[in-house]
């Protein structure tokens, strides 16, 4: 040991090989990391991007799905989508999902801000708030079933407090995207409450000190201190709850399938594609989708672009 | 007792000739005696550990020296379809036929002899056909008709069968009046409510569908469809299903039906044994539960369409073939898993079933659909896929019932001119291409 301690030479044969990996490291840097990406690329590539790239093909044919022959018929999908009223009407059906959006982005900011100061009971409202998030969509689909049908728990509910005969809220065609829409709030507004919340959290709590030094009432701490805090993560979810209300899908296709009026654009895109075997009409329609979400987010960040001075 | 088994052999002894003519001798067990061990695909997840069992023991006695394996698939009509690209798909299967179409039957599929001689012991051979040669044995069929609960239908006074649309719904009008749901349509699971298109040819005959691709409105008063789908229409617009279709479960529908709080449902005889199960298990008597020919009496009487459930068939690529033709033969003649079922059984010979009983009271005139002219066998989905009516499925039966019962735009005539104008569009793309 001490002869090792003491000897330069060997020192420096032991450091050797670690000088010339550091060299290596320098010299490759150009390659490692492509290296360590590969994997994630490749899946990317193949899960996301050549599916994709195929739909973009698909929706130039009129493929059934099993022909072995793909015929290629330009843009006449397109031409149809754009000429066939009914299968634009749908995104009527997206409004109430859009405006339950709204009203599930406003809860949630509402619920983060008053969970993020000292409230009792704050982590059981967290937990409580956030629930359902977790909850598989079906099993979600299949409670929503037992609770709006007539009889179910919300007409005892309803009954208890002594409206009787609310009517029928998936029966009735002017209720039933509001009871679905409302379904969708219920499940998804856990997780935009929890980005809040971080989002909220993570304000140095010297500005809060700054500015009661100031006089600065709740409402003042909220529109000036985190509403500019949290405005990258609301732009981030706004983007999101627009996209999610065009291509609302999971809820209403297991609670109605689209029966009753509450056909929304992906589930007649499905039915187009599986049930009617017309899956190039479908590639296109869902191309479209594609170009509508790309088109709003683009509006979206031209109109609330999210960088601003203060950042970086 | 003892004469069934003795015929049995004889049968599998026929059949078996009969088959093993076509056949080249290869490495594999083709043609000797069965012996080894074969596997069988199967549907019925839930008969698997059970009946299928005892079955297969039943077997192995007859045939020593012989075992079955069973693999029991979930999604069978998906799983299958996969399985069928490769060469590994058991040595007894269910024909997919969701998915497999019959053109292809041959390249899946052993030969079992030429669908006329077949025909004259089995039922429903057409079905699992394709150009004069047979590739698959049914293994039960069932007979259309409604499903109705006894108790409530005899306390409102019904105890015929009704014979036209106007009797039937009379006899709904009546049992409303006893304060029982008269119809339930299962809107929701969909499935159920699409069966109804069974009954087509009940009054066109077995060559229905062959005359509905050469029409352009099959939605006319005289024609199957219309009969089908008015009946349905008319049922919701006179307040007779349940108030909100939206929120039906099939297997709640079940004891709503034994209990008498639903009182009737279009479907398949394959559904009385259930229904019966239902009835028992709410302690009520199996009696309850009764099963009538749809009201469309002609001059020669009630008529019911009946048709097979899956077909039993051999893989091409199976390497023990003999004992794979003696399964199917002793499945289909001697397991008694039709009469289980309360299903009719695929032998001509073998007696109906308890379930039709009625059926037999009343001297219903069963019919089989003729098999589609060569090479137009999907014809007629081609023109549905095209004007995009699931004949087959529930989606546009769905609208039709939020028509009925108001909570859409329309009546009974606009649905149907409607429907018939895209049928006819279709129809016309179609034959264009």
């Amino acid at each position: 040991m001490s002869t090792l301690k003491g000897d330069p030479a060997l020192t420096a044969r032991a450091l050797a090989p670690i000088t010339s990996r550091r060299r290596n490291r320098l010299t490759g840097s150009g390659t490692t990391p492509w290296l360590f990406l590969i994997i994630p690329l490749a899946f990317l590539i193949v899960l996301t991007y050549i599916p994709v790239g195929n739909m973009f093909w698909y929706s130039l044919t009129s493929w059934d799905g099993l022909d072995p022959e793909k015929e290629f018929v330009g843009f006449g999908n397109f031409v149809q989508i754009f000429t066939q009223p009914e299968i634009f009407q749908v995104f009527f059906v997206s409004l109430y999902y859009l405006a339950g959006a709204v009203a599930q982005l406003v809860l949630a900011l509402y619920f983060a801000t008053l969970l993020s100061f000292k409230t009792r009971f704050r982590n059981l409202f967290k937990g409580v708030i956030f629930f359902p998030y977790l909850i598989n969509g079906v099993a979600i689909g299949l409670v929503f079933l037992y609770f709006f049908r007539p009889g179910g728990t919300l007409d005892a509910l309803l009954a208890a407090v002594g409206i009787h005969d609310p009517g029928q809220w998936l029966g009735d065609p002017s209720l039933v995207n509001i009871s679905l829409a409302g379904t969708s709030v219920w499940r998804y507004m856990g997780l935009n409450f929890v980005l809040f919340l971080g989002a909220i959290q993570s304000v140095p709590a010297e500005q809060y000190e700054a500015a009661d030094l100031d006089g600065a009432n709740s409402w003042h701490k909220f529109r000036f201190i985190i509403l500019p805090s949290i405005r990258r993560i609301l732009g981030l979810s706004f983007i999101l709850a627009i996209a999610g209300a065009l291509s609302a899908f999971e809820m209403p296709y297991i609670m109605t399938g689209g029966a009753n009026g509450s056909e929304t654009f992906v589930i007649q895109t499905v039915n187009t594609a599986f049930k009617f075997s017309k899956v190039g009409l479908a590639s296109a329609m869902a191309v479209v989708l594609l170009i509508i979400v790309l088109v709003i987010t683009a509006v979206q960040r031209r109109v609330f672009p999210d960088e601003r001075g203060d950042e970086s | 007792m003892t004469i069934r088994p003795s015929l049995g052999v004889a049968a599998t002894a026929a059949i078996a000739a009969l088959l093993l003519s076509g056949c080249a001798g290869g490495a594999a067990n083709d043609d000797g005696e069965p012996a080894g061990t074969i596997t069988v695909l199967t549907n019925r997840t839930d008969l698997v550990d059970t009946t299928f069992k005892d079955y297969a023991a039943e077997f192995t006695k007859k045939y020593p020296g012989t075992e079955v394996k069973f693999e029991a698939l979930t999604d069978y009509e998906g799983d299958a379809k996969i399985r069928l690209n490769s060469r590994d798909y058991g040595d007894v299967l269910l024909i997919p036929s969701s998915n497999v179409t019959k053109d292809k039957y041959a390249d899946y599929f052993e030969p079992m002899g030429s669908t006329e001689e077949l025909s004259e012991k089995y039922r429903f051979t057409n079905e699992g056909s394709f150009d004069g040669t047979a590739y698959g044995v049914s293994t039960f069929g069932s007979a259309m008709g409604y499903v109705f609960n006894k108790d409530v239908w005899t306390k409102a006074g019904i105890t015929t069968p009704p014979a036209t649309e106007e009797e039937y719904l009379d006899a709904l009008e009546k049992i409303k009046a006893t304060g029982s749901i008269p119809y339930y349509t299962n809107y929701k699971d969909g499935w159920p409510l699409a069966t109804i298109e069974g009954n087509l040819g009940t009054v066109q005959g077995d060559t229905v569908r062959t005359q509905m691709i050469e029409d352009d409105a099959p939605w006319t008063e005289g024609n199957d469809q219309y009969n089908i789908d008015g009946l349905l229409f008319d049922t919701v617009a006179a307040g007779l299903s349940e108030p909100d279709p939206t929120t039906t479960n099939w297997e709640e529908s079940k004891n709503l039906l034994a209990s008498g709080e639903v009182s009737s449902m279009i479907l398949g005889s394959w559904a009385v044994s259930q229904m019966q199960d239902a009835a028992e298990a709410a302690g009520e008597s199996r009696d309850v539960i009764g099963f009538w020919p749809m009201p469309w009496k002609t001059d020669t009487g009630f008529t019911s369409v009946t048709a097979s459930d899956k077909f039993l068939a051999i893989s091409k690529y199976s390497k023990n073939k003999a004992t794979a033709k003696a399964w199917v033969d002793w499945f289909t003649n001697e397991s008694g898993y039709a009469a289980s079922q309360g299903a009719i059984s695929p032998v001509v010979s073998d007696p109906a079933p308890d379930t039709l009983k009625d059926f037999q009271e009343l001297g219903v005139n069963y019919i089989e659909l003729a098999a589609d002219p060569v090479g137009k066998e999907a014809v007629i989905n081609d023109i549905a896929n095209e004007a995009e009516i699931d004949l087959f499925g529930n989606i546009y039966r769905q609208k039709l019932i939020d028509v009925a019962r108001g909570a859409a735009d329309g009546d009974k005539e606009s649905v149907f001119a409607d429907l018939n104008d895209r049928w006819a569009a279709a129809r016309a793309t179609v034959d264009a291409k």
